[in-house]
C-alpha cells in the first residue's frame, strides 16, 4: 500500500474504494490475531479493538492444546487424499483429453455433474455404505471420500490441461511405438507438473476446508480440525479470545499456501466455474 | 481452443488404435464406477429413502409415496427454510456481483499494486467457512448496551450509531447478516472472474468507443457489459448453487437455530439429531432438484459450446 499515494499518479482517486474494500477483506483477520496476541488479563469484548499493550501467546497456547491432535488428523487425511486425487485426476484427464474413445464425451459430464451436488443428497447411504466398509468413524473413510468426490474437479483440471498440448507430440508418440502407459508417463507427466500443483493444492485446501463429510463420517477422537473448532466455539467452556487464536490456526495451512502458491491455487478456483 | 476445423481425418491405421481405444476405457473405470456408486448409485438409494417410511435408528423401506415430500409442502419449518434461501441467495448473490464487479473495473485501469490488491481480495476464499463463521460470530455478536461488541462497538466507536443492529438475531432477515461473511469469502471470486472477463475485451474497441465520443461510463454500460454477460451468467450460476447449498457457515455463526434454517441444515438435523431419515431424503432431494435446474443447463451449454469451436 506504500505505492498507492505516490504523487501524480493518474486515477489516483481508485486507490481510495480500493483500500476501504482491502480493509474489509483484512478485518477478520485483524481481530484474529489483535485477539490472539493478548494476555488473558487483557482480552475483553468490551475492549476487543484496543491493540494489545504486550505480545503474549496465552490464547495461542492454549488453543494450540485443544487442537493438536485434530490438525494431526486433518494432515492424516488431507495428505494421502490430495495426493490420490492427483494421480487419478492426471490419468482421467489423460485419457479423456488425449485417448479419444467413444463415448468419452458422454464420460466426462457425467463425472462433471458431480462437483455440482449438493452432498445432502448422497449423505445418508454414504454414512451406511462406509459402515458396511467398516470406514466409518476414522481418517481412512474420509480418505477415500475426498478422493471420490475430487474425481470430477481433479478430471477437469487435468482434461483442460492436456487438452492444450499439441496432438502432433502425441502421434509422434504413437508412430514410435509407445502405448498407452508410456505416453503418459514418458511425455504427458512431465508436462503435467504444474497441474499436479494445482490439483494438488486445490484438493488439499477443499478436503482441509471440509466439514460436512467429516461431522457425519468421524468419531470425536479422530475429528479434522474444522469439527473440532466447531465444537469448541459452540461450547460454553471455551473463551472467545482462545476461538479467535484457534480460528486462526486451523486457517493456518492453507493461508501458508495461497501465500507461496497463490497463483496455483487462482488457477484451480477458476476451472471449478469451468473457466480457464 | 479458437483454432477451426483443423480437426485431423481419421488415420487408415486407425484398426490398430481400437485396441488402444479399450485401453482407455480401462483407464477411467475405476473413476468412472466410484462416481457411478458414489454419486449416481447413492442419489438413486436416497430418492428410494425419500419415499420410504425410515424413521428411527432401523432401516425402514416401507414404500409410503410421496408422503415425505407432501409433508415437507405443509411443514411450517420448512416454509423458514425456503423463506431463509430466497433472503440468503438475494443478499449474498447481489452483493458478490456488486462488489466482484466493481473491484474489477477499478481493477482493470492497470493501476498500480494491482498484484496486490487481487491477492487481498482472494484470500478468503482459501480460509474454511467454519473459520469465517466462529470469526464473524463475534464480529457481529447482537448483544446490545453494555455489552456491546464487535462491528456493533466499532460503529459505535466511529460516531456511527445508525449502523449498530442486532445482525443474525433480527427477527425474519437475521439470514441477510449471515449473507454478509458469504460475501465477504465469496466477491474476490467474482471479482476474479470478472476481471478475466474484462481482461478479454480488445483494446481496439474501447478506443473506438472513445472516438465516437462514448463516455467511460457509456463504454462500459454499451460495450463492455453486453460482451461480458456470459460470464454474469456463470457467476450467477455458481454463486446460485454456492447458496443454496450453504451450510457450514450457518452452522459455525449460528448453530441449529430454526430461525436462521436452511435445507441443508434441516437436512442434516432431522437425519443425524432426529433420525427422520425418510424426510431427510425427501430435503436432499429437493435439494438436489433445484440445483440441478441450475447446472445441468450451465453444463450442457458450457460443453457444448466448446465442442462446436
Amino acid at each position: 500500500m506504500t505505492t498507492a499515494n505516490r504523487p501524480g499518479e493518474r486515477r489516483a482517486w481508485v486507490h481510495i474504494p480500493l483500500i476501504m474494500m482491502a480493509l474489509f477483506y483484512l478485518l477478520p483477520m485483524f481481530i484474529m490475531l489483535n485477539t490472539g496476541f493478548k494476555s488473558f488479563d487483557e482480552v475483553g469484548l468490551r475492549t476487543m479493538w484496543n491493540l494489545p499493550s504486550a505480545l503474549s501467546f496465552d490464547n495461542f497456547s492454549a488453543a494450540w492444546e485443544a487442537l493438536r491432535p485434530n490438525l494431526w488428523n486433518s494432515i492424516k487425511i488431507v495428505v494421502p487424499a490430495a495426493s490420490i486425487s492427483s494421480v487419478l485426476g492426471s490419468i482421467n484427464g489423460f485419457v479423456l483429453a488425449k485417448w479419444k474413445f467413444k463415448g468419452a464425451n458422454v464420460i466426462f459430464p457425467v463425472l462433471l455433474f458431480g462437483m455440482f451436488i449438493p452432498y445432502q443428497a448422497v449423505l445418508i447411504p454414504l454414512v451406511d455404505f462406509m459402515s458396511d466398509l467398516g470406514l466409518a468413524g476414522g481418517t481412512w473413510g474420509l480418505v477415500l471420500v475426498h478422493v471420490v468426490y475430487g474425481i470430477p474437479i481433479t478430471t477437469l483440471i487435468f482434461r483442460n490441461y492436456f487438452a492444450t498440448i499439441p496432438e502432433t507430440l502425441l502421434e509422434a508418440a504413437k508412430i514410435d511405438g509407445a502405448g498407452i502407459f508410456d505416453t503418459y508417463r514418458r511425455i504427458m507427466l512431465p508436462l503435467a507438473i504444474p497441474s499436479f500443483v494445482v490439483v494438488f493444492i486445490w484438493q488439499f485446501t477443499s478436503a482441509w476446508n471440509d466439514f460436512l463429510f467429516a461431522v457425519v463420517l468421524t468419531d470425536t477422537e479422530h475429528w479434522p480440525v474444522t469439527v473440532a473448532l466447531n465444537n469448541l466455539a459452540g461450547s460454553q467452556i471455551i473463551a472467545w479470545n482462545v476461538q479467535m487464536a484457534a480460528s486462526f490456526i486451523a486457517a493456518v495451512p492453507t493461508l501458508l499456501i495461497y501465500i507461496f502458491l497463490g497463483r496455483y491455487f487462482i488457477r484451480g478456483m477458476m476451472s471449478g466455474a469451468l473457466k480457464e | 481452443m479458437t483454432v477451426a476445423s483443423t480437426e485431423i481425418q481419421p488415420k487408415p491405421k486407425r484398426k490398430l488404435w481400437q485396441m488402444e481405444n479399450w485401453w482407455g476405457v480401462l483407464w477411467v473405470l475405476p473413476s468412472l464406477l466410484a462416481v457411478m456408486v458414489f454419486v449416481y448409485g447413492f442419489i438413486a438409494w436416497t430418492a428410494r429413502v425419500s419415499v420410504s417410511a425410515w424413521k428411527g435408528l432401523l432401516a425402514d423401506y416401507t414404500y409410503v409415496g410421496a408422503d415425505n415430500y407432501v409433508a415437507l409442502h405443509s411443514d411450517a419449518r420448512f416454509d423458514i427454510d425456503i423463506q431463509n434461501t430466497v433472503i440468503f441467495t438475494f443478499v449474498f448473490v447481489l452483493g458478490c456481483l456488486a462488489i466482484g464487479l466493481g473491484l474489477a473495473i477499478l481493477l482493470d485501469k492497470g493501476i498500480r499494486g494491482e498484484g496486490f490488491y487481487r491477492s487481498l481480495f482472494l484470500f478468503p476464499m482459501a480460509i474454511s467457512f467454519i473459520v469465517t463463521g466462529v470469526v464473524w460470530r463475534w464480529l457481529m455478536n447482537p448483544a446490545q448496551g453494555e455489552r456491546l461488541s464487535g462491528l456493533n462497538l466499532l460503529f459505535d466507536k466511529l460516531g456511527l450509531d445508525f449502523l449498530v443492529n442486532s445482525w443474525h438475531a433480527t427477527p425474519t432477515w437475521g439470514i441477510a447478516a449471515v449473507a454478509l461473511p458469504a460475501v465477504w469469502q465469496m466477491s474476490g471470486y467474482t471479482m476474479a472472474l470478472y476481471l478475466a472477463g474484462l481482461r478479454a475485451v480488445p483494446d481496439s474497441l474501447r478506443e473506438a468507443a472513445r472516438v465516437d465520443g462514448a463516455t467511460e461510463f457509456q463504454i462500459y454500460r454499451k460495450v463492455i457489459m453486453p460482451l461480458i454477460r456470459p460470464i454474469t451468467l456463470s457467476v450467477l450460476i455458481i454463486l446460485g448453487h454456492i447458496s443454496l447449498k450453504v451450510f457450514d457457515l450457518i452452522i459455525a455463526l449460528a448453530g441449529k437455530q430454526v430461525a436462521l434454517d436452511v435445507p441443508a441444515t434441516y437436512m442434516w438435523t432431522t437425519t443425524f439429531d432426529g433420525f427422520f431419515f425418510g424426510r431427510g431424503a425427501a430435503i436432499g432431494m429437493v435439494l438436489l432438484a433445484s440445483v440441478a435446474v441450475l447446472v445441468i443447463p450451465y453444463l450442457w451449454y458450457t460443453l457444448r459450446q466448446e465442442k462446436g469451436l
